[in-house]
């Protein structure tokens, strides 16, 4: 049986959620006229004002913002409330180091956490439940995100954050955890390590699990579904819009559904910026409709995605988009964190080297291994080899400050890092997703 | 006196070594002593040449990131006890050696030497000729 939190919304006729957007947007446009000048200034280059607005049928006149605008405006300059009126700030990574930082009204946090409830029950979830989230707690909008729609939904909240992962097992045993949060290789590696503790999947109460902020494969949905005996749903978002629950699978799990009383969805060519038809792959640009504190209008996710309105067998009438398949910037997602090389870039001219170096990410038993290939330099080279070992374990405590994940250092000779027409390739990504 | 000792960075993996003497072997530079000191992904090779200004030239032309550094040498009687000796010099001083490596064959078939690194190559020479044993120059390396 399908479950709803908000069916009247989940399952509301189209033209009704189409009226919904249309006077949501014309608001929100205003609001964010009044009230954020680094976007008003946009428009007013753009020669929109707020009247030109009457409908989504007017959304394409507006002016994108890129993860480059929200580097420009760190920290306030794209806050839509003052600072007394908001209670949370949650944040990421962002292009050089500098982090993004998203702010949040007690009303944004209470439709953020709507949004993870709804997800939470289109996976099955009631308030019998007993739901373990062992996504990161703090500045990640994972743990934050599903706790609070674990608590709307109404189940049995175990905050147990990510890590210690006998920890995590004894409570899923102990506490009969019936669904589970957090990444999807997380989950592929709980479920490994069970297996190794002999622990079979009809003696582990998971039902349902909740899996996103890093990208995963059909074949890997398989695995984790066989190794811990459940039904592995997809939950997609960004800090920048809220965190997890943007969109969400249903039971069909054949793609998510995206939340469109708070958010529209538009998908453009990456390169041209324009609106392409439904059913063609490109960029996923979302607006924010209802946000106070943080009201981003036609945010580029550089995500590249399809959308479709085909009709869902679970009875929800918002629309779809597939699992991203790749990306129009050179972000990676590696164990749920983005990473951009230039941070990587960063953290070595920072220590006084050259640039040169190359990424490669693996995925090896559904968990990303992730190397860093540095060039050996004159300046780095020594005769003591203490010292070289000193050296390269200060560039990966340099790694594992700037991206919050630690990478594997491999130094390399000089030049043997592929080039391709004189231009050093940067990102070797062997995953299969 | 001390030797020139060149440190070359090589990666841990099959024909790296190889690429390094191919070079060396083509300017025709004769490697009097070598070690090697590695890690799972990468090495440093150690080598005394015959001619240091004509194997870090070519060194540098052919991309390889070296370094030299100063290093003893000592001649040993080769038989038992030689290293012994010269050891009891340095531990009677309170000297730690970082690293050291033996090589024979010489014009001298009674003769071994040792290559000593010491966090205070001056120290230790001092601590060696208090012994009455003496270091070798590197002049002398091409005559060995």
């Amino acid at each position: 049986m399908e479950r709803y939190y908000q069916p009247e919304i989940e399952c509301a006729p189209v033209e009704q959620l189409k009226a919904m957007q249309d006077e949501r947007l014309v608001k929100q446009v205003k609001h964010v006229w009044d009230n954020v000048p680094y976007y008003r200034k946009k428009m007013e280059e753009k020669g929109v004002t707020p009247e030109d607005i009457k409908g989504t049928e007017d959304l394409h006149k507006l002016p994108f913002l890129t993860k480059d605008d929200l580097r420009l405006a760190y920290p306030y300059g794209l806050m839509g409330k003052p600072k007394e009126e908001c209670v949370r700030i949650q944040s990421t990574s962002g292009t050089t180091g500098k982090r993004v930082v998203a702010f949040y009204t007690q009303h944004d946090i209470d439709l953020w956490e709507d949004c993870c409830a709804r997800a939470i029950m289109a996976a099955g979830g009631t308030k019998e439940d007993v739901c373990q989230v062992s996504y990161g707690y703090g500045l990640f909008t994972g743990g934050p995100g599903l706790n609070g729609g674990s608590h709307k939904v109404g189940c049995l909240t175990v905050p147990t954050s990510s890590g210690n992962t006998e920890r995590q097992i004894m409570f899923i045993k102990d506490l009969e955890s019936t669904i589970l949060c957090c990444t999807p290789s997380y989950a592929a590696y709980l479920g490994e390590t069970m297996k190794e503790m002999g622990m079979t999947p009809d003696q582990i109460p998971l039902k349902a699990g909740i899996f996103g902020a890093e990208a995963w494969s059909e074949e890997m949905r398989q695995d984790i579904q066989n190794t811990l005996g459940i039904k592995a749903y997809d939950i997609y978002g960004l800090t920048e819009l809220s965190g997890p629950g943007v969109s969400f699978e249903c039971s069909e799990q054949s793609g998510m559904h995206i939340n469109e009383d708070h958010f529209i969805a538009e998908i453009i060519d990456p390169n041209t910026g324009e609106v392409l038809p439904e059913g063609t792959k490109g960029e996923l640009v979302f607006t924010s409709l209802t946000k106070e504190a943080f009201p981003l209008l036609r945010y580029r996710t550089r995500d590249i995605c399809v959308l479709s309105r085909k009709k869902c067998s679970c009875g929800r009438t918002f629309i779809k988009m597939a699992k991203p398949m790749g990306r129009s910037d050179d972000m990676l997602i590696i164990r749920g964190v983005n990473v951009f090389p230039s941070q990587i870039e960063a953290v070595l001219l920072n220590a006084g080297y050259p640039a040169n170096y190359q990424i490669i990410v693996d995925r090896v038993r559904n968990t990303d291994t992730f190397d860093v290939q540095v060039e050996m330099t004159p300046e780095m080279f020594t005769d003591n080899m203490g010292e070289i070992q000193k050296r390269q374990a200060s560039l990966e405590a340099g790694l594992r400050s700037m991206l919050g994940i630690s990478a594997r250092v491999v130094l390399v000779a000089p030049k043997t890092i592929a080039r391709s027409e004189g231009k050093a390739v940067r990102v070797i990504d062997k995953r299969k997703i | 006196m001390t030797l020139n000792q060149i440190s070359v960075f090589v990666e841990n993996k099959p024909g790296k070594l190889q690429q390094l003497t191919d070079v060396l072997a083509q300017n025709k530079i004769n490697m009097r002593a070598l070690s090697l000191a590695e890690t799972v992904e990468f090495g440093i090779v150690r080598i005394i040449v015959d001619d240091t200004a004509a194997a870090t030239a070519v060194l540098t032309a052919e991309g390889f990131i070296h370094t030299i550094t100063q290093v003893l040498g000592v001649a040993i009687p080769d038989e038992p006890g030689g290293l012994n000796h010269v050891l009891h010099a340095l531990s009677g001083s309170d000297i730690n050696m970082e690293y050291m490596y033996a090589f024979l064959g010489g014009k001298d078939a009674k003769k071994a030497y040792m290559i000593f690194h010491a966090k205070d190559n001056a120290a230790a020479a001092a601590a060696l000729a208090a012994q009455g044993i003496t270091c070798i120059g590197q002049d002398a390396v091409a005559e060995l």
